[in-house]
């Protein structure tokens, strides 16, 4: 990856990169930068996941063995934001910078300086976050929703490096973002019409929308936190005329899209590898963009549905109610589109391809838990149980990180030069796809029969459960460091990678050699 | 330990026997006791067979395809990519089913939001972490905190059946009867969720939130904080007893009696002078009991968040700072007012017990007069 093996590119001169730190400090290089981010998003997954061990080791047995409640709850906190913000958006976009640029046939982000430094003080922002839990009465402990007053009058002082790491992580996501946009909208080849954009750029598109939108409110909202811990405001304290409520509906004005930014790229993942190993053209290719624009849409509308307990007028809850049902269409469209790609197609299984057939029955299970979890009578029962988060770990990991592991697989070749070991990692998606349903599947009964979340012991009733668990979540945790494996050797080295790998794969990212030369399209090619 | 061993081996023969009743393994939400809770379970059950039904067809088509059409069986694959038709056939039928589910659910919504014309009403008071329960219609409220001794927590003791679902005085209400809750919070927000009666709502500081329950069968239901409210969000449980009208009219006397007994009790007091010795053993039991999860059994506390108590200026030195802060705690942090929560002399012995406990050795004395003195003295 680090040198330019074809001979045969024209635009070999101008490949003047530095090396060794200072490549990767100083690049502007779009495939670099994506690099980084993935690299970054990995070590992030492993960090998160390390965490996640804890807290399952915590919940093996009733009763406290290993930490204290306090420590508890850094863990659930910590694993949440590092997951969300650290693992998941940073390696859509390491994605997004990758391919982007070679689907559409641009040489580089539009704004490469900017690319740049919107990773580079992604690292500061998680050293800061990770530094908190080492300060006198340890990191933020108020879940990653950090709801006031908890994270405000009862918070330590950790919030205020919290918050700081949050807007950095903010303005990150946004100038990413913007880079997205102009790159797509400004830097397509001639002939990429707007209707002949992959899915995986149309989605990160409408993704990148999404985040110039919201991330200004989670930015609004933390330094709001911010001012009525430190600054004597009372935004969220009903004492100086606030609403603790307020700041629930804000934070998910944000964090409602938020789900979405980080669903929908997956959605474009998913479109891109099911036609190649189907050898099928997309089903529905309009009616695709049509729903991920409409979900982009409604999920400003729906932010309410994670707060029917918080007592808001029948009305309101009803309005949330019927407008987070309609989401189920959009997304019901995009599940028949790809097994409609499927039907009648010429399928063979290669690791990506199990991967996002893994994504569309486990993301369906995670959407058919989301239309009951609309319904807000059941909802009641359901909220802010473990049912809820079998229902978010569902589209989350068997959804969002399946996919990112999905596209892994799918573009190694093209990143390396080499095949990945197709046996182990069929292996790391066998020993996955059934540790992550041991793990996550039977948290559905558990939550049914009355386990709240974010509780570090519990009643003895749930014992059982909690057992299998855990043994499905260290079983997980144990698959991902086969996946590492398979990461390393493929890029030290292996069987040699066409320019097209996949035989049914389509789009001008085949076109170019592997592993992709450090500069493509310096002429932008034409598309017929 | 015997009893964590046995559960724990349960496991395996759980699975053998394909059924779960030794531990009451539940796969399935509760149907529950009140009218309402049932047309919850309704509804959830129609909402998942739905589920079930849309995952079957979706999941057929697909592993059919998996099977059928695989390039290992020769096939050729075609070559359609989209169809108008078939489109609008998929997005009509979701939409038709979920108008025809909104519907009840909609009509159970209103009626579960509906509190007008109650026969009881009890204001229900969230705090780090216990609850408060105040009879609008009586002269009755009181606290009630998880009565799990700590040892079983820590695994010294073994395990009660009902291991950090009971606490020491539970909510009483009459069956048959519509009751009413009010919600609030002194301080963060909790949610105050009982399965059996369909009710999660969440207590606000600062707002009053409503819920209602008509309970049809006498018994006691459990339940607990569903809303992360810090470090033991896990160790505040709610019970409920629904009795029958006679019995609660009876627990109602009862309890207003209790009341009043603790009043004249409280007036006895200040009369009376409390030794040492006394203090101490009602003291260490109220401070495990009310201080212990923030301060630490040990008096060593969890800093910053939560001050150790050993060698504390206001502990060893301050003694009105001491009872002024036990009376009005300190807004804006964890340290609630115990003036409501402790009776004067659990409030006298256990300020008597932190400054003589772990090495504090003031040798002070606290009398039940002196609190009172400074309650009164604020208008209390």
């Amino acid at each position: 990856m680090s040198t330019v093996t074809t001979a045969d590119h024209h635009d070999e001169h101008h490949d003047h990169k530095p090396t060794g730190i200072k490549r990767w400090l100083f690049t502007t290089n779009h495939k670099d930068i994506g690099s980084l981010y993935l690299i970054f998003a990995l070590a992030m997954f492993f960090l998160g996941g390390a965490m996640a061990m804890v807290i399952r080791l915590e919940l093996f047995q009733p009763g406290l063995q290993f930490v204290d409640p306090q420590f508890f709850n850094q863990m659930t906190t910590m694993h949440g934001l590092i997951m969300v913000f650290g693992a998941v958006m940073p390696a859509f976009t390491g994605l997004a910078n990758w391919m982007i640029p070679m689907m559409i046939g641009a040489p580089d982000m539009a704004l490469p300086r900017m690319n740049n430094w919107s990773f580079w003080i992604l690292p500061f922002a998680f050293l800061i976050l990770i530094i908190s839990m080492f300060l006198p009465g340890g990191g933020p402990d108020f879940g990653w929703t950090f709801y006031a007053p908890l994270s405000t009058t009862y918070s330590n002082d950790s919030t205020a490096l919290f918050v700081f790491a949050v807007h950095i992580m903010g303005i990150s996501s946004i100038m990413g973002a913007i880079n997205v946009i102009v790159t797509i909208v400004n830097m397509r080849a001639p002939g990429m019409t707007w209707m002949k954009l992959p899915l995986f750029v149309w989605t990160w598109l409408i993704t990148a929308f999404l985040l110039i939108m919201v991330m200004p409110v989670l930015a609004g909202v933390v330094t709001m936190v911010l001012t009525d811990k430190y600054f004597a405001t009372s935004f969220f304290d009903a004492a100086g005329g606030g609403d603790p409520v307020l700041f629930q509906h804000i934070f998910w004005f944000f964090g409602h899209p938020e789900v979405y930014i980080m669903i929908l790229p997956a959605f474009g993942i998913v479109s891109a590898i099911v036609p190649t190993f189907a050898r099928k053209k997309l089903f529905g290719y309009a009616s695709m963009v049509y729903a991920t624009a409409s979900i982009a849409i409604l999920s400003f509308l729906v932010w309410a549905h994670h707060m029917f307990t918080t007592g808001m007028p029948v009305f309101a809850t009803l309005f949330f109610m019927y407008t987070t049902m309609l989401i189920a269409v959009p997304t019901g469209v995009k599940v028949f589109n790809w097994v409609a790609t499927m039907w009648r197609g010429a399928m063979t299984f290669e690791v990506p391809m199990m991967f996002a057939l893994a994504f569309i029955v486990l993301f369906t299970i995670g959407g058919l838990s989301g239309v009951m979890l609309a319904i807000t009578p059941a909802d009641f029962q359901y909220h802010d149980t473990y049912f809820v988060v079998a229902h978010f770990h569902y589209v989350l990991v068997s959804g969002a990180v399946f996919s990112i592991v999905a596209a892994v697989y799918y573009w190694l070749p093209k990143w390396t030069g080499h095949m990945y070991d197709e046996k182990l990692g069929q292996l790391h998606f066998w020993c996955s796809l059934i540790s992550v349903n041991l793990l996550f599947f039977p948290m559905h009964f558990v939550g049914l029969a009355g386990m709240p979340r974010r509780i570090p012991d519990y009643a003895l009733q749930f014992a059982d459960f909690n057992a299998f668990v855990s043994v499905g979540g260290f079983l997980f945790g144990l698959s991902q460091l086969i996946f590492l494996w398979v990461v390393i050797k493929c890029a030290r080295g292996g069987e040699k990678a066409p320019a097209k790998p996949w035989e049914g794969a389509e789009g001008l990212e085949w076109e170019v050699p592997s592993p992709a030369p450090y500069h493509t399209f310096d002429t932008p090619p034409q598309v017929k | 330990m015997a009893k964590t061993r046995s559960w724990r081996w349960s496991l395996p023969a759980l699975l053998l026997a394909g059924q779960a009743h030794a531990t009451g393994i539940q796969f399935n939400m509760t149907p529950g006791v009140t009218d309402i809770s049932q047309q919850v379970y309704a509804l959830h059950m129609t909402i998942f067979w739905i589920c079930c039904a849309i995952g079957l067809v979706v999941f057929t088509a697909m592993f059919v395809s998996i099977i059928l059409h695989r390039k290992s069986r020769g096939v050729t694959p075609a070559t359609f990519h989209e169809s108008t038709k078939v489109e609008i056939i998929w997005t009509a039928i979701p939409v038709l089913i979920l108008i025809v589910m909104a519907i009840p659910a909609t009509r159970v919504l209103i009626a579960m939001e509906d509190t007008s014309d109650s026969d009881v009403t009890v204001l229900i008071t969230g705090s780090q972490w216990r609850w408060h329960y105040e009879y609008l219609d009586y002269d009755i409220d009181y606290f009630s905190i998880l009565a799990t001794p700590r040892g079983q927590v820590e695994g010294r003791l073994p395990k009660g059946d009902n291991y950090l679902l009971e606490v020491d005085r539970p909510l009483v209400i009459p069956t048959g009867k519509k009751v009413r809750f009010l919600m609030t919070s002194d301080d963060v927000i909790h949610s105050w969720w009982v399965p059996a009666f369909a009710i999660k709502k969440d207590t606000n500081p600062g707002f009053i939130n409503e819920a209602w329950t008509q309970v049809n069968e006498p018994g006691i239901y459990r339940g607990q904080c569903a809303e992360l409210c810090g470090m033991d969000h896990g160790f505040m449980p709610i019970v409920v007893i629904a009795k029958e009208p006679d019995d609660f009219a009876k627990w109602v006397e009862q309890e207003e009696a209790r009341i009043a007994a603790i009043r004249e009790e409280e007036q006895r007091l200040l009369a009376l002078r409390m030794n040492i010795e006394e203090q101490m053993v009602l003291g260490e039991r109220v401070y495990l009991a009310h201080c212990a999860a923030c301060h630490q059994p040990n008096g060593t506390g969890l800093p910053p968040m939560f001050p150790a108590l050993k060698d504390n200026y206001v502990t060893t030195q301050d003694r009105a700072e001491h009872i002024k802060v036990m009376v009005d705690g300190r807004p804006g942090t964890s340290m609630a007012s115990f003036a409501r929560q402790l009776s004067l002399r659990e409030l006298t012995s256990v300020i008597t017990y932190t400054r003589n406990a772990w090495g504090n050795d003031t040798g002070d004395v606290v009398q039940a007069v002196e609190v009172y003195e400074y309650m009164q003295g604020k208008g209390e």
